[in-house]
């Protein structure tokens, strides 16, 4: 075994040369930006990156130990922040259904109407909960109600888009059936699309309900109520033990929530 | 006609009656709890919408075009800041993904550490991460880097473990039984079959990204969204209307091509 194969000194390339001069020159272009972008983030940085990590140890050490005292003056706004993702889901599902039907390819067969539901859709998603928030908190004032709207408006657009492509993945023949043996529209929607979509819908507003938790806790920071308000106070007081306390139940009710809506989705699929 | 009748249909366990009725009980108690104790000042919010109404939404539709420069360059600033930022979780997640992953380091406990590592990572909102960084680093763009980089390797270090999870075994069985190494065989069994679907998750995370980072701003992480607490607390909803248009254009273009380059590569 110790001399060597011929096989293995002369083997074949196993990519061609002109993927390894691509691939090459596409690493050294991202390569490239990757520097530039580092260099210009961290232009008006105080110090540089070594000074940084220095400073790093130092400031998070002020965020301990935490003051666990404040649990339950916290308590009301976690609740809040809950009940804000509860009911932005809740709403959300409803209104998605029918912009979910509207934008599947499948059964939506007017062309004109598919392609305006999907780009109000594309619009609405490119749009950040946080930009909808100060919007609407520029609108109704600061509370609970502006935060509800941007999360029900946020979570719409990843929720009819992802809904639309489970429409779309679904088995065409019961439909076909359905429609050949008289159904009408609504008949054939409620008996042969509901019934294979139904698990799958329930599955992605959880997940949706998840991202509406992980958003709803930042809201606070622009006005619109909830957690946020809380730590956005916290930190502008410089109380940290207090702020990191907050940190540390946010991090727990995402969790814990997670791993519910984990269990429930594995129950479902 | 008449004769004409439905299978029966299949016989439920009682387990499942009663677990069922027991989940949609405790959805009825959330729903319950859930609207009796928010409480939403209606009065208040509809009485500010209507005065409000005309002095904020007509302006965000006819955008202030001269301060397109500064956000333009605020935009900018941003992407380099997403792209920074998704670079390093790309790097970052290849070993944690390799660990979560039950089929490569060996071991179920290995497996369980990095699983409970990355879903740790997750639970952190990015913007709460950015406010760490913030205090750490001070409020500038490389706070932002730091938090968007830490936040997307728990989601990519997710979807990498679970790419990793589903390759072809038989491969690396195959050149097992051929006497290879640990090395050889990660290098010509394993990353070829990841390479094309990584690369396009982390693409796919760059789009994420983008939109993360243009709101790190508002907890002084760089990029466009201190801009958009500027505008909203000058209540300067022109310039919020150019910053909204700058964020809906340069997502969509990012989107765009980033679909495109997936769907060559996979």
């Amino acid at each position: 075994m110790t001399t060597k194969n011929s096989l293995t000194q002369k083997s074949m390339p196993l990519y061609p040369a002109k993927t390894k001069i691509q691939v090459t020159i596409i690493f050294f272009v991202v390569l490239g930006i990757y520097t530039f972008s580092m260099i210009k983030t961290q232009e008006d940085m105080v110090g540089g990156f070594g000074g940084a990590l220095g400073n790093m140890y130092t400031v998070i050490e002020k965020f301990f130990p935490p003051n666990f005292a404040i649990l339950s003056a916290i308590w009301d706004s976690m609740m809040q922040t809950i009940q804000m993702a509860i009911i932005a889901t809740t709403i959300a599902a409803i209104l998605t259904v029918p912009l979910a039907v509207l934008s599947a390819q499948n059964i939506t067969t007017f062309k004109p109407l598919y392609y305006v539901t999907r780009t109000f859709l594309n619009l609405l998603r490119t749009i950040p909960d946080l930009v909808l928030a100060v919007i609407f908190v520029g609108l109704f004032g600061v509370g609970v109600f502006p935060g509800i709207l941007a999360l029900t408006v946020f979570s719409l657009g990843i929720l009819a888009k992802l809904i639309s492509e489970t429409i779309e993945s679904v088995d065409m023949n019961p439909l076909e059936a359905m429609r050949a043996s008289g159904g009408n529209v609504f008949q054939v929607i409620w008996y042969s699309l509901v019934p294979q979509v139904a698990p799958q819908f329930t599955s992605l507003v959880l997940y949706v309900f998840e991202i509406n938790i992980r958003a709803s806790v930042v809201l606070g920071m622009v006005g619109a109520g909830g957690i946020g308000l809380v730590l956005n106070q916290q930190l502008k007081f410089y109380n940290y033990p207090n702020a990191m306390t907050i940190i540390i139940v946010i991090f727990a009710t995402v969790l814990i929530i997670e791993f519910i809506s984990n269990k429930l989705r594995e129950a479902l699929l | 006609m008449e004769n004409l009748q439905l299978p029966p249909k299949p016989e439920r366990s009682l387990f499942k009656k009663i677990r069922t009725i027991i989940i949609l009980l405790l959805v009825v108690a959330l729903y319950v709890w859930t609207f009796t104790t928010i409480d939403i000042d209606w009065g208040r919010a509809i009485e500010r919408a209507i005065s409000n109404f005309h002095r904020v939404i007509p302006k965000l539709f006819s955008p202030d075009w001269a301060a397109a420069g500064e956000v333009g360059a605020a935009m900018l600033e941003t992407v380099f800041i997403a792209f920074a930022g998704s670079l390093m979780a790309a790097v970052l997640a290849v070993p944690l993904s390799f660990m979560a992953a039950q089929n490569m380091m060996g071991g179920k406990i290995v497996s369980t550490i990095g699983k409970w590592i990355l879903s740790a990572v997750r639970a952190f909102p990015d913007l709460i991460l950015a406010i760490l960084f913030v205090v750490a680093v001070g409020p500038n763009a490389f706070a932002g880097v730091l938090a968007i980089a830490i936040g997307s390797t728990g989601m990519l270090g997710k979807m990498f473990s679970e790419i990793i999870e589903s390759i072809d075994m038989e491969v690396v069985q195959a050149m097992e039984a051929n006497g290879a190494n640990k090395i050889q065989i990660l290098f010509y069994g394993v990353i070829p079959q990841i390479t094309p679907e990584f690369l396009s998750y982390a693409i796919y995370r760059f789009e994420v990204d983008i939109r993360a980072s243009s709101i790190l701003g508002i907890v002084g992480a760089g990029g466009i969204g201190t801009m958009i607490i500027f505008a909203s607390s000058n209540r300067n909803w022109n310039e919020m209307g150019m910053i909204l248009f700058s964020i809906i254009i340069v997502v969509t273009v990012i989107d765009f091509a980033s679909a495109r380059i997936r769907r060559k590569i996979v």
